[in-house]
C-alpha cells in the first residue's frame, strides 16, 4: 500500500512543481529574452503538469494484494515502459539540439500526422486480437481514396474521371468508398470464418484482387490510369479542415483529422470494453475452442471483425484523398505493416487475445513522434527506416519478458 | 555414492505475490516409485519444474547421486538423466511417431537425419515396451496412451535416471494403467527412479514404494507405503496428511429421487462416423444423474459433444421435453437450456490470458446486454455471487484464470454454466485431476442443482465417483450402448463387463 500511495503522491507533487514552474516560465520567458531559447516549452509544461496532478488524485487505491501481484520494481516500471522512456530521452535530445522542436505547431503536427495511421491500428487490431493479420488494409485504403476522388471533381476540371457526373452530394462518393471496403471485408471474414483459412492468407489474396479491382477502375476510359486531380473544395475540406485557425496570432489550427481520430478511438475503445462483440473478440482470441464450447457465434463474430476493420480502413482512404487532393491506386501501399508495427510496439500480442485501445495509441504515436523528430534533425530517410526496424524488434523483444516466467 | 539418487533440499521459490514453495524436501532412492501427493495447488507441479530446469527456484539445493547439481534449463535437466512425461502431451501432430520419440537428437552425421537407423531403434524401444505402434504412423493419430508410452519410451531411449510422470493415467483405461504398470516395473526394477504425481488414492498404493505429501507449497512428510510390519498405508491417512483434516465421507449424501418426468429423450442416435457413437438411446428425467461409463475411446465425449451441437449426427432423434431438438450450434443448444462442460479444461475450457471475472460470464453475455452493450455492474455482481457461491479461490475477479489451481478452474467453468441456468449439465469428467476438498464441493454443486430441479448427464471414468454420484449408469463401449444400471445393482465387475463387451472383437478386426 505504501508504495502505491508514494507514487500517487510523487505524481501529484510532480504534477504541481511542472504546473507552477510552467507558469513562472510562461511569464518570465519574454522579459528574460527566452523566447527564441524555450519557444512553447512553458505550455507543454502545464499540460504536462496537469495531466500528471490529475492523474495522482484520481488514481485508484490498489488493495494491498494487487499491489503485491503487481510488484511495482524501479526494474519493472523501467521494463514495462522502456520504449515510451527511450521516446521521451529522444525527445529531451531533440529540443537541446534544435530548440524549435518545442512548438504546439509542432505537437499538433505529429498528432496530425498520427491520425490516419491511428484509424489504420485501430482497424487492424481487431485482426490481431483474434491471432490473424490483415494484409488488405492498405489497398482498402487506395480503393476507397480511388473511388471518392473519383466522383469529387469539380464541375470545370479537364480531365474528369466521369466526365457527365452531376453535382453530388457529398455523402454519396464517401458512402460508396467506404461500402467498397466493407464488401470486401465481408470476403475477407467470409473466407477466414467459413474455410477457417488463416487470416494471412485470406487477406494475402483479397490484397492482390483488391489492388486488380482498383486498377481496373482506375484504368477505365477516359482517365486511363492517369492521377485523380481537380478536387473539389467541399470535399477536400474534410481533410484539410483546420479548426480554430488563428485563434490567436501565429497558431495553426487545429486539423480536423485528429478530432475524428479521437472519436474513432472512443468508439472502438467502447466496443472492445463494453459490448458483447468486443468481449466476444478478446475470447476468440484467447482460446478459439473454448469461444466455441461457450456458445460464441465464431462464424458471425469473425465477419464482424473485418467488416468492422474495412470501415475503418475505408474512412482512412477517404481521409487521405481529401487531404492530399488527389488519388491514384498506389495509395495506401504498405500502410498494413505500419499499422501492425504499431499495434505490436503498443502491446498488441500476435499470438491473439491481449491489446488496448491506449496502447494502439501510444505505439501510433511513439511512431510518429520518433519519424518526425529524426526528420526534424535531419537525420537521412534510409537511417529513419533502420532506427523504425530497430524499434519494432526491440519493443516486442521487451514485451515479451513480461510474459515469460522465470 | 548416495542413499538417495535425488535430494531436494528445502526448495523455495516465490511468485510476485504469492510464496510456491516454502523449504520443500524430496529424496527419491534409486530403482523406486515415489509418489508425491497433495491437493491441486499444494505445488508438486511447482516442485517439478524447478527440478526441471523450467523453474529457477529462489533457494534450497538439489543433489544427484549426491552431487550438487545445477540445472537451469530442461535441456541440461535431460542431460543429466531427468525426464519428465507431461500430464498433457503435445506431440507435433502432422509428424510420424519416430520422429516424437527423437525429436532434437535425432541419429545421423553432419546434419543429414539417418531415418532407417531412427525407425530400427525405434521399433526395437516399442517391442522393449510391448508397444504395438508402427514408428512411421503420424503421431496426431495415436490415442492418449500411446502418446504417453512413445514419451516414456522417449525417456527409456535417452537413458534417464529419473522420470516424472504427472498424471500419467488421467486419460488411460484401467487395461492401459495396467500396461503403463507393467512398464513401470520393468524399469524400476532395472534401476530407474520415478516420480509419480496422481490423485488416484488406489493406483498409488498399488504402484508406489514411498509418498511424500504436501500441502499448501510446504512439505508435510514421506512414508513407505510398506513399513517394516508389513502394513500398509491408508487412504484415509494419505487423504487426512493432504487436506489436514479428515474426511469422512467421499460423497455427499443423496436427498431425494429423480423425478418421473422425462427431460430428454434421445432414439437411435448414430455419428455420421462409422467408428464413433451409433444407436445411442435414452431418457434422462428430471432431477436425474445419469452417469455414462466405459472405457477411453468409448465414444462418450463425442456423442455428448454431438448433443451439444459440435459435432454431426447423421440419424436419430432426440426430443428436448417433448419438443423435437436438432444439435445446429452450441449457441443453439444454449438456448435450449443445455450446458456442456467440457473434458479438456484447458484446451476448449477455460480462457487463460483473460480474467476470472470474463470466464465466469461468457456465456451468458447477451443476459447482460442492452443492444450489445455491456451493463458492467450487472456483470461483476452475478460473477462475484457465483464465484463466491461456488467458493473459487482467488484474490479478485481480475485475476487471469491461468494463475488458478486446476479445481478452481473447474469451478470457475461450473460458475459459467450455473450462470445460465440451463436445465440439462452434461458434465464432462467433471473432477479430472482436481484434488479431494475441491472434488467434494463439486459433488454438492451438483447435488444443489438436481435438487433445484436440474439434471445431469455426468460422464466419469473414475468408478467411485460414478457409482457414487450416478441415480442410473449407462455404460458404452466402442460407441455402443452396451447397457444400464441401476442405483442398488453397481459393481466394478458388472460395468466393466459391459464396458468391455466388444473388446475381443477389436483385437479380432
Amino acid at each position: 500500500m505504501a508504495n502505491t500511495s508514494r507514487s500517487k503522491r510523487l505524481m501529484t507533487v510532480g504534477g504541481l512543481i511542472f504546473l507552477v514552474l510552467g507558469i513562472a516560465l510562461y511569464f518570465l520567458k519574454a522579459p528574460l529574452g527566452l523566447n527564441r531559447k524555450i519557444y512553447d516549452l512553458p505550455v507543454f509544461l502545464i499540460i504536462i503538469g496537469i495531466c500528471s496532478a490529475f492523474k495522482g488524485f484520481t488514481a485508484k487505491e490498489k488493495t494491498e494484494e494487487e499491489a503485491a501481484l503487481a510488484g511495482k520494481t524501479f526494474t519493472e516500471f523501467l521494463t514495462n515502459n522502456a520504449i515510451l522512456l527511450a521516446m521521451l530521452v529522444l525527445v529531451v535530445v531533440i529540443c537541446i539540439l534544435q530548440p524549435r522542436f518545442m512548438q504546439i505547431r509542432v505537437a499538433l503536427d505529429i498528432l496530425t500526422q498520427s491520425s490516419p495511421k491511428l484509424i489504420m491500428a485501430l482497424g487492424i487490431c481487431f485482426a490481431l486480437l483474434i491471432a490473424g493479420t490483415d494484409l488488405s488494409a492498405g489497398r482498402m485504403v487506395g480503393l476507397a481514396a480511388v473511388i471518392s476522388a473519383s466522383m469529387m471533381q469539380t464541375a470545370t476540371y479537364a480531365n474528369r474521371f466521369f466526365p457527365d457526373l452531376p453535382q453530388l452530394s457529398l455523402w454519396i462518393p464517401i458512402a460508396a468508398a467506404i461500402l467498397a471496403c466493407m464488401l470486401f471485408g465481408a470476403l475477407n471474414g467470409f473466407i477466414v470464418a467459413k474455410y477457417e483459412m488463416h487470416p494471412f492468407i485470406a487477406t494475402l489474396a483479397t490484397q492482390v484482387i483488391i489492388y486488380g479491382v482498383c486498377s481496373l477502375y482506375f484504368d477505365m476510359p477516359p482517365n486511363n490510369s492517369q492521377p485523380i486531380g481537380g478536387i473539389r473544395p467541399d470535399f477536400a475540406q474534410i481533410g484539410q479542415l483546420r479548426l480554430f485557425n488563428g485563434l490567436w496570432k501565429g497558431f495553426p489550427g487545429i486539423s480536423i483529422l485528429i478530432p475524428i481520430a479521437i472519436v474513432i478511438c472512443i468508439i472502438i475503445w467502447f466496443v472492445l470494453n463494453k459490448t458483447v462483440f468486443g468481449k466476444n473478440v478478446y475470447a476468440i482470441g484467447g482460446n478459439r475452442e473454448a469461444a466455441v464450447v461457450a456458445g460464441i457465434n465464431v462464424f458471425s463474430n469473425i465477419m464482424f471483425i473485418f467488416i468492422l476493420a474495412s470501415l475503418l480502413y475505408g474512412i482512412a482512404g477517404v481521409l487521405e484523398a481529401a487531404r492530399t487532393a488527389g488519388a491514384t491506386n498506389n495509395y495506401g501501399l504498405g500502410y498494413e505493416t505500419d499499422a501492425i508495427a504499431a499495434c505490436v510496439v503498443g502491446g498488441v500480442s500476435m499470438s491473439g487475445g491481449i491489446g488496448k485501445v491506449g496502447g494502439i495509441v501510444m505505439g501510433v504515436l511513439i511512431f510518429t513522434v520518433i519519424q518526425y523528430g529524426l526528420q526534424f534533425i535531419n537525420v537521412s530517410p534510409m537511417w529513419q527506416q533502420v532506427i523504425k526496424g530497430v524499434i519494432i524488434a526491440v519493443a516486442v523483444a521487451i514485451d515479451m519478458t513480461k510474459y515469460r516466467k522465470k | 555414492m548416495s542413499e538417495y539418487l535425488l535430494e531436494m533440499k528445502n526448495i523455495t521459490k516465490t511468485f510476485p505475490g504469492v510464496k510456491a514453495l516454502d523449504n520443500v524436501n524430496l529424496n527419491v532412492r534409486k530403482g523406486t516409485v515415489h509418489a508425491l501427493m497433495g491437493e491441486n495447488g499444494a505445488g508438486k507441479s511447482t516442485l517439478m519444474k524447478c527440478l526441471f530446469g523450467i523453474y529457477e527456484p529462489n533457494g534450497g539445493e538439489i543433489y544427484l547421486d549426491g552431487k550438487k547439481a545445477s540445472i537451469h534449463s530442461a535441456r541440461q535437466a535431460m542431460d543429466q538423466g531427468i525426464a519428465m512425461v507431461h500430464q498433457e502431451l503435445h506431440p507435433i501432430r502432422f509428424r510420424s511417431v519416430m520422429e516424437n520419440v527423437y525429436l532434437g537428437r535425432f541419429p545421423g552425421h553432419m546434419g543429414v537425419v539417418d531415418h532407417k537407423a531412427m525407425y530400427e531403434r525405434t521399433k526395437a524401444l516399442f517391442e522393449d515396451l510391448e508397444l504395438d505402434v508402427d514408428p512411421l504412423a503420424l503421431a496426431g493419430e495415436q490415442s492418449a496412451a500411446i502418446l504417453q508410452m512413445m514419451e516414456i519410451a522417449r525417456a527409456v531411449d535417452m537413458k534417464a535416471k529419473i522420470i516424472i510422470l504427472d498424471e500419467p493415467t488421467s486419460s488411460l483405461s484401467d487395461r492401459e494403467v495396467d500396461h503403463l504398470f507393467k512398464i513401470i516395473n520393468r524399469l524400476r526394477a532395472q534401476g530407474v527412479a520415478f516420480i509419480y504425481i496422481s490423485h488416484k488414492m488406489k493406483e498409488i498404493l498399488e504402484i508406489s514404494d514411498e509418498i511424500t505429501v504436501m500441502r499448501d507449497g510446504t512439505y508435510v512428510g514421506t512414508w513407505p507405503v510398506t513399513d517394516e510390519k508389513g502394513e500398509k498405508l491408508t487412504i484415509d491417512f494419505i487423504i487426512k496428511q493432504m487436506v489436514g483434516r479428515e474426511m469422512t465421507n467421499q460423497f455427499p449424501p443423496r436427498e431425494g429421487k429423480p423425478g418421473s418426468d422425462v427431460v430428454l429423450k434421445v432414439e437411435k442416435v448414430c455419428s455420421p462416423l462409422p467408428k464413433s457413437f451409433q444407436n445411442v438411446s435414452f431418457e434422462l428425467h428430471k432431477q436425474e444423474i445419469l452417469g455414462i461409463g466405459g472405457l477411453v475411446g468409448a465414444q462418450r465425449t463425442e456423442f455428448v459433444e454431438a448433443l451439444f451441437g459440435l459435432r454431426g449426427i447423421a440419424s436419430g432423434e432426440i426430443m428436448l421435453n417433448g419438443a423435437r431438438y436438432t444439435n445446429k450450434s452450441p449457441g443453439f443448444a444454449k438456448s435450449r437450456g443445455l450446458a456442456l462442460l467440457t473434458e479438456e479444461r484447458r484446451a476448449t475450457g477455460i480462457f487463460g490470458i483473460l480474467p476470472i471475472l470474463e470466464n465466469t460470464v461468457i456465456a451468458n453475455q447477451r443476459n447482460y446486454a442492452h443492444f450489445g452493450v455491456l451493463n458492467d455492474s450487472r456483470r461483476v455482481k452475478d460473477a462475484d455471487e457465483e464465484c463466491k457461491k461456488l467458493n473459487v479461490k482467488t484474490p479478485s475477479l481480475n485475476t487471469l484464470i491461468q494463475n488458478l489451481s486446476g479445481g478452481n478452474q473447474q469451478k470457475v467453468l461450473i460458475a459459467r454454466w450455473l450462470l445460465t441456468n440451463s436445465d440439462i449439465l452434461i458434465l464432462d469428467e467433471p473432477t479430472r485431476g482436481i484434488d479431494v476438498g475441491a472434488k467434494y464441493e463439486i459433488y454438492n454443486i451438483m447435488l444443489e442443482q438436481i435438487a433445484q430441479g436440474k439434471s445431469i448427464i455426468m460422464i466419469s471414468s473414475e468408478m467411485p465417483e460414478l457409482m457414487g454420484m450416478s441415480d442410473r449408469i449407462m455404460v458404452m463401449c466402442e460407441g455402443r450402448v452396451t447397457g444400464f444400471l441401476n442405483k442398488g445393482e453397481y459393481s466394478q465387475e458388472k460395468i466393466m463387463a459391459l464396458a468391455t463387451q466388444f473388446a475381443g472383437r477389436k483385437d479380432a478386426a
